[in-house]
């Protein structure tokens, strides 16, 4: 029987862990807005186009898309 | 009939904000635009390659049509006026927290979170969106912060900077309460399932070593309960203990500490397991429902005064220059600089321009006024034609408008009626106190071994804590449903307010009136565009209001030439407008039957013809006349309005010969009659809208303020509702006088569960299993049912 003194130990353990989670979550204001940080993953950020190379062919930004500037 | 309004002939909506377009003038490629403001915004995210703003939702913008003065936060360069507004500042980096009104979709978010692409000096901003807040970190030495607010405004989020904002933080949700649920739902789920051996002991698993270390623990795990997550309770017991009225929380903060004793008892003397997870469950359920109830709207606030309409600075003149200065700072005989549009922050002296200004934010009267040089001019009118200078009488503080707000009326936490549910948990606590007493004395006759189990079982299971339980998760449901309903009230008290006013009292010009101007509408034969350019061009001539706008209505024709004008006082005007002989005035004037509307009325005779006349009045909202004809059944109703009483005979229609009406109202007049119902033992509920009804608001016993959108600033009352729902209120009256009826119900039904329980306690019987089934089983119900109920009589 006394296994489930370590077992309870172990339990009590867990618990605590998700209460210092929840409490954690509370201070960091995880709660208060709940529109921003839902539609803020939503946004693509587009990598820089415009900063290519405007005087050869070849484009050296390895971000740009379309790979041949326009100019 | 035929009725003029001006109907745009396309409906070209601008790209940029949606609003119609007048002519497709102003474009861009494919892109249209209602003024020259949409398109410059339009084109300065063009350029910088941000039009992702237009494709995440469909016209995002605010339009632009009137332009924001240039140097308007030109006060945000000024040293000192900065430090009170930026919450951190080092070598490099500003930290500034700006409120903007207008966020209000996923476009915004976008648009600001990328506002350093428009200002390199701008290190990353941060949107709030529950709070409509933006934190906005920049370099000083790249950008300032006039810029940062200046871009913002350029962009059409402007952000709001008012005189509240010196005064400090605003209220945040309070997170305490959150943490002592969080601690109590935990240990109260731990002691649960720890209990459940010895639930079970009786049935041959019974271990003695095992259960004490049980025991032990339960007891280690409640201490934070008892000592940190009730903490709350205890705080309002003992305040209501001093202040001699026993309030609901006195008895249950009685109940937890006999159950913790008892429980203590039981565990060191060997006898039993305690009540643990009794105890910790009632806490658990009544935090629970007090968050619910305490729920808060983060957008909306319902404490703002004058401070929160002020400018926060104004420009004053010392030696010829412009010099921002804070409102706090304004002394005596400054002169200030009133530009066009802005607020008069204090009582003055007109030394310089033609004022033009609009009371109607502190009286309610709709037309402007126009006054003189070395006449005085009060603080909260706006300035409506250029420039002016004023020398200050008076400080801000003191003057006529912001003095309301020092009257002692105000001041003193208005004393209202203790709830229902205190008076009710009293007579309980009587009850439940001489069931007590009576046991006791049965058993010291018969048994006195059983007094002690018998008395303390009482008090644990007989606690009121099935009506707080009630009472607070109806409250909390109800005021869910109000506001799903647009209409969002302070706090749990104003349901009951509402439910009991028996005297209702409306402001005219934006609560029954739209927030739109005057309507004209013409009544008659259909007129020829030559005759209404005939009538409009004489009317210009006039000076008199009513005929400006019938001017502004008709248009004028300038090559058209006016002969023989002239304008007899209070009766008309008359004159030769190119061939036709026109009258414009009172019936008697033009020799027209006398008609009653619901406004003005200007009557038209054309060479001896009289086709018809304009009518002049006020825009009541829709649904008005049988919103008023439902309530004077069952209330008494008043009206208090600034505005005069031209259309007096219309409204004592509309609310009935017994409603009061008063006109001319002064915002101090306002609360003052309001406090003389009070005085006749009325219980008063306000709607009104301005500033000119915040005292009123106040000081009645409920306030409930109207609004266009949430975003506009309401003053401080108990209620904002959006006043598209205004023809609700009888609905939501009745929603909040089922809340009584739903907390009564269910307290009796809980008295069920306490019967049961007593039938075991006074025997001096109940096992600490009896109560962990019973307790959650009753609280647990009495949510269930509430949510049902209050569901139920929202949709009835």
């Amino acid at each position: 029987m006394s296994v489930i003194i370590i077992l309870l130990g172990a339990s009590l353990l867990v618990a605590i862990f998700f209460l210092a989670a929840f409490i954690w979550s509370v201070r960091n204001g995880q709660f208060e807005d709940d529109f921003s940080p839902a539609h803020r993953m939503l946004f693509e950020s587009k990598p820089v186009e415009n900063v290519c190379s405007s005087s050869g062919k070849n484009c050296d930004n390895g971000s740009c898309k379309s790979r041949i500037c326009k100019q | 009939m035929a009725t003029n309004t001006a109907n745009p002939t396309t409906l070209l909506q601008c790209d940029h904000c949606g609003e119609n377009c007048a002519n497709d003038q102003i474009s861009l490629g494919e892109k249209h635009f209602c003024c020259e403001g949409c398109k410059l915004v339009y084109e300065l995210l063009n350029e910088n390659d941000l039009c992702d703003y237009y494709t995440l939702n469909n016209k995002p913008g605010q339009s632009r049509r009137i332009p924001v003065r240039k140097d308007k936060f030109a006060f945000l360069d000024d040293e000192k006026i900065q430090q009170q507004l930026i919450q951190f500042k080092d070598d490099a980096q500003v930290h500034i927290t700006f409120y903007i009104p207008y966020i209000h979709c996923s476009s915004c978010l976008w648009l600001l979170e990328n506002l350093h692409r428009l200002d390199a000096g701008i290190l990353g901003v941060t949107v709030n969106f529950a709070r409509k807040e933006a934190r906005v970190i920049f370099l000083h030495s790249r950008t300032s912060l006039r810029n940062i607010a200046e871009l913002l405004t350029s962009i059409g989020y402007e952000p709001y900077i008012s005189l509240q904002d010196l005064k400090q933080q605003k209220p945040r949700i309070r997170k305490g309460l959150v943490y002592r649920l969080g601690v109590a739902g935990f240990c109260f789920g731990n002691i649960m399932l720890l209990s459940f051996p010895e639930y079970f002991s009786g049935y041959g698993y019974a271990d003695i070593k095992m259960n004490a270390i049980f025991r032990i623990l339960n007891l280690t795990l409640s201490l934070p309960v008892f000592f940190y997550s009730a903490q709350v309770f205890y705080r309002s017991a003992w305040g209501s203990l001093k202040s001699g009225f026993l309030n609901i929380d006195v008895p249950i903060v009685l109940a937890v500490i006999v159950t913790f004793i008892r429980s203590l008892a039981d565990v060191f003397s060997g006898t039993g397991a305690g009540y643990f997870d009794s105890m910790t469950g009632i806490v658990f359920f009544m935090l629970v429902g007090r968050i619910l109830q305490d729920k808060t709207y983060q957008g909306l606030s319902f404490d703002r005064d004058y401070t929160a309409y002020f400018p926060l600075a104004v420009s004053v003149l010392k030696e010829g220059e412009e010099i921002p200065a804070a409102l706090p700072d304004i002394n005596v005989n400054d002169t200030l600089l009133i530009h066009n549009n802005e607020l008069i922050p204090a009582d003055g002296i007109l030394i310089k321009g033609s004022a033009v200004i609009d009371y109607s934010f502190v009286t309610g009267e709709s037309a402007p006024v126009r006054k003189a040089t070395g006449e005085i001019v009060y603080a909260g009118g706006r300035q409506l034609e250029g420039n002016i200078e004023i020398l200050t009488i008076k400080e801000v503080a003191q003057s006529y408008l912001t003095s309301l707000w020092n009257r002692d009326e105000l001041k003193q936490g208005a004393q209202r009626q203790p709830s229902f549910i205190h008076l009710l948990s009293r007579y309980f606590t009587w009850v439940v106190l001489s069931i007590a007493v009576i046991s006791a004395i049965y058993w010291w006759q018969h048994d006195p071994s059983r007094i002690w189990p018998a008395v303390t079982a009482i008090l644990i299971i007989a606690c009121p804590c099935a009506l707080l339980l009630a009472a607070s998760f109806t409250n909390g449901h109800i005021l869910r449903i109000l506001s799903k309903r647009q209409f969002y009230l302070r706090n749990a008290d104003a349901i009951e307010q509402l439910a009991n006013a028996d005297h209702i009292v409306f402001d005219k010009t934006g609560t029954l009136t739209g927030k739109t101007a005057a309507v004209i509408s013409w009544h008659g034969q259909e007129l020829t565009s030559e005759e209404m350019m005939a009538i409009g061009t004489l009317a210009a001539q006039s000076t008199h209001p009513l005929d400006k706008m019938i001017a502004a209505h008709c248009g004028q024709d300038t090559s058209l030439p006016v002969r023989n004008f002239r304008a007899l006082t209070s009766r008309g005007i008359s004159g030769w407008a190119g061939f036709n002989f026109i009258q414009l005035g009172s019936a008697a004037f033009t020799g027209a039957e006398h008609v009653t509307t619901n406004g003005s009325v200007v009557f038209v005779s054309i060479d001896g013809k009289r086709p018809g006349y304009f009518c002049i009045g006020s825009h009541y909202r829709e649904g008005m006349p049988q919103l008023l004809q439902q309530l004077q059944n069952n209330y008494a109703i008043s009206l208090l309005s600034g505005d005069n009483d031209r259309e007096a005979p219309y409204l004592q229609k509309l609310m009935g010969p017994k409603a009061t009406l008063l006109f001319n109202q002064q915002p101090a007049d306002k609360l003052n009659y309001v406090l003389s119902l009070q005085q006749q033992g009325k219980r008063v509920l306000m709607i009104g809208d301005g500033l000119n009804d915040a005292g009123a608001l106040k000081q009645s016993d409920i306030g409930v303020s109207l609004t266009e959108s949430s975003n506009n600033f309401t003053p401080a009352s108990d209620g904002i509702l959006e006043a598209a729902q205004l023809t609700l209120l009888p609905r939501f009256i009745g929603i909040c006088k089922a809340n009584k009826r739903i907390i009564i119900i269910t307290f009796i039904i809980s008295l069920l569960y306490n019967f049961i329980g007593l039938s075991f306690a006074v025997q001096g019987i109940l096992s600490p299993l009896t109560a962990a089934i019973l307790m959650p089983a009753s609280s647990i119900s009495i949510v269930i049912l509430t949510y049902i109920l209050s569901e139920w009589s929202g949709k009835h």
